[in-house]
């Protein structure tokens, strides 16, 4: 603080003549402001991003050797890329990528189409209290991941579940959420409560960007409302909208809080249930880092060519 | 030129696709049927995402038994102050703890990682220089890689250097914000023009000068919307607490409630304790959403941005 103060007063005396040709030194400074900026950020990248990645790599290339009969202690001995070897042979991890991609699949549509089509009637003039109904549905998204599960997860108990009272109460049956079979969309309808709502702000926000002269001639070229909805909107919030969906992709290849507390209330839900409960319950639970360190790195890399394979995707596509 | 709608054409929109239909009602003017279906749709929104906030702020006022004998969408026996005390004094005042821990994990942590953002993103918009490119696709980059795949890793890491277990292990990597560099730099170059830069330069000032006194007072919305995205996302946050931490001294509210939640040896006990805690830890940050509201619009507004 000292040394700015003092420095900005040797400026201004420096450049009160005319203001043209700064000294040196101030041109170096300007030259490495930039740098000096950057700086910060750019050290937490290399100890909270990179660092760990390639400490995680470095360790997934060993592995805890134990004698036949358990007299030595265990040593660790380098294991060259075997632990890759064993996750690609792995069923346990594939079964559990399978199921996040099926939940991915089904899941984030559901939640796009939900979230663009409130944020389009949020967009139209003839709703009102829509102030009332954005908040409404944006406020999910302020519940803490763990919480959401916890609440639903009242919900979905046959001993606690409003809605299981009311249409046993109806005499409609009472639907298994927490079955082998339904838990997985149990999941996926936390995920669609959690981020609908922020997903349509998101959309809705695009929405309200588009400048209302395109509608104007829209609406000359003779297209109703809901041509201009979808053939002007739509188009318009497709890079908004390839955004979220990278996100959720993103997410959704991450599935671990809602399965981690359902857990306890469902059987269906096992240790291999997703890749991530799978990396970590071998990592802590069987305390194999090195194992679960090459099955996040995995996971890493996997993550990343889905949601690049996305944006090229989706790049080639707004390119033709 | 009018738009008019046959009665033909709606005819038609009518069998096609429920989406569509919908969309077909914004056209609508004054109040009609097809008004009236997208008010039922729209209400049936509301209620989907209201209903469990609604559960758990009646459920905070119940106890153990009436969580699971009575109809969950109405009060049974006002609990509600037993709750909060049997919740803030549940072995030793734990509870307690982790609203400190989460309040200073968030706040920290936020203001934090706002400044180095700022910073950051203030670099990328407002100077040219070697190596902004690369700065820039790391940024980018970092944002395809989640925080969860990191989690792990920075545990490793984190043993080795004997952070784990202290509350450096969960504040230093919060600081670390992609989309907050991100937003700061989309918010820096629409809220600074490089004119303002140039005569302040011409008038002698320092470049850190500038910086502070000249730009970080135009950016003070943008501010508040990074410290926001990023302080719930420390509030949220559960995996990487989970895996640094096993210390319950350290922990902030999300990982404790889930310990209750876990515990297979209390956790019948222990029900209107999760649930009340639940409700404390959801209540500061709805009363935040409404308040800041126009700062979120403005940070989820990226997506235009972008394009």
């Amino acid at each position: 603080m000292t040394s700015v103060a003092s420095e900005t007063v040797s400026v201004s005396n420096v450049a009160k003549p005319g203001g043209t040709g700064s000294p040196w030194w101030q041109r170096l400074l300007r030259l490495i402001t930039p740098y000096l900026f950057v700086l910060p950020f750019v050290l937490l990248f290399i100890a909270f991003f990179f660092a760990p990645l390639l400490y995680a790599f470095s360790q997934s290339l060993y592995r805890v050797h134990r004698s036949g009969l358990g007299l030595t202690p265990p040593t660790i001995v380098f294991a060259g890329l075997s632990n890759y070897v064993k996750a690609f042979q792995d069923p346990a991890f594939w079964d559990g990528v399978k199921r996040v991609l099926v939940f991915g699949v089904i899941q984030i549509p559901i939640e796009m189409i939900l979230a663009v089509v409130l944020a389009l009637l949020m967009d139209s003039a003839v709703i009102r209290f829509r102030r009332f109904f954005r908040l409404a549905f944006f406020i999910p998204f302020a519940v803490p991941g763990v919480v959401a599960a916890i609440m639903w997860g009242f919900f979905y108990q046959p001993t606690s579940s409003p809605i299981i009272a009311l249409l046993t109460a109806l005499h409609l049956g009472a639907p298994d959420f927490l079955g082998k079979n339904v838990v997985l969309w149990s999941i996926a309808n936390i995920s669609t409560w959690e981020f609908a709502g922020y997903n349509m702000v998101i959309v809705y926000s695009a929405l309200q960007s588009i400048p209302q002269e395109i509608y104007e001639s829209g609406r000359l070229d003779g297209l109703s409302e809901v041509g201009i909805a979808l053939r002007i909107k739509l188009p318009m919030i497709r890079p908004a909208l390839f955004l979220a969906v990278l996100f959720a992709i993103i997410g959704s290849l991450q599935l671990f809080n809602e399965p981690t507390i359902l857990n306890r209330l469902s059987n269906a839900i096992t240790t291999t249930y997703t890749p991530n409960i799978y990396a970590y319950s071998v990592a802590f639970v069987n305390t194999d880092y090195y194992y679960g360190g090459a099955l996040a790195v995995i996971l890493g890399v996997l993550t990343f060519i889905f949601s690049y394979g996305f944006v090229r995707f989706t790049q080639r596509q707004s390119g033709n | 030129m009018v738009t008019t709608q046959t009665p033909v054409d709606s005819e038609r929109q009518v069998k096609n696709h429920t989406i569509e239909r919908q969309q077909k009602l914004i056209g609508v003017r004054g109040f009609s049927l097809k008004n009236g279906v997208a008010y039922l749709f729209l209400i049936i929104v509301t209620i989907y995402s209201l209903t469990p906030l609604w559960w758990l702020a009646i459920s905070a006022t119940k106890n153990n038994t009436d969580l699971f004998s009575s109809f969950g969408l109405w009060f049974a026996h006002f609990n509600l102050i037993q709750n909060l005390q049997d919740t803030f004094t549940y072995q030793g005042g734990e509870f307690v703890r982790w609203i400190f821990n989460t309040i200073l994990y968030a706040v920290i942590g936020g203001a934090g990682s706002m400044l180095i953002s700022l910073m950051a993103g203030y670099a990328l918009a407002k100077y040219r220089f070697r190596g902004s490119t690369l700065v820039s696709t790391l940024v980018l980059g970092a944002l395809l890689v989640p925080t969860t795949t990191l989690a792990l890793p920075t545990y490793l890491l984190m043993s080795k250097i004997n952070l784990v277990n202290t509350y450096w292990a969960v504040l230093l990597p919060s600081l670390l914000s992609p989309v907050g560099v991100f937003l700061a730099r989309v918010f820096a170059t629409a809220a600074v023009p490089d004119e303002l830069i140039d005569a302040a330069r011409v008038d002698g000032a320092g470049e850190f000068r500038i910086f502070w006194r000249v730009s970080m007072p135009l950016l003070v919305p943008g501010m508040v919307t990074i410290f926001l995205f990023q302080f719930v996302a420390i509030w949220n946050n559960f995996f990487l607490p989970l895996v640094v931490l096993n210390d319950s001294t350290y922990f902030p509210i999300n990982l404790g409630l889930a310990t209750w939640n876990f515990d297979p040896a209390s956790h019948q006990l222990l029900y209107n304790l999760i649930v009340t805690g639940s409700f404390l830890a959801v209540l500061p940050l709805v009363v935040m959403f409404l308040v800041l509201q126009r700062y979120w619009r403005a940070g989820l507004a990226f997506g235009s941005v972008t394009g």
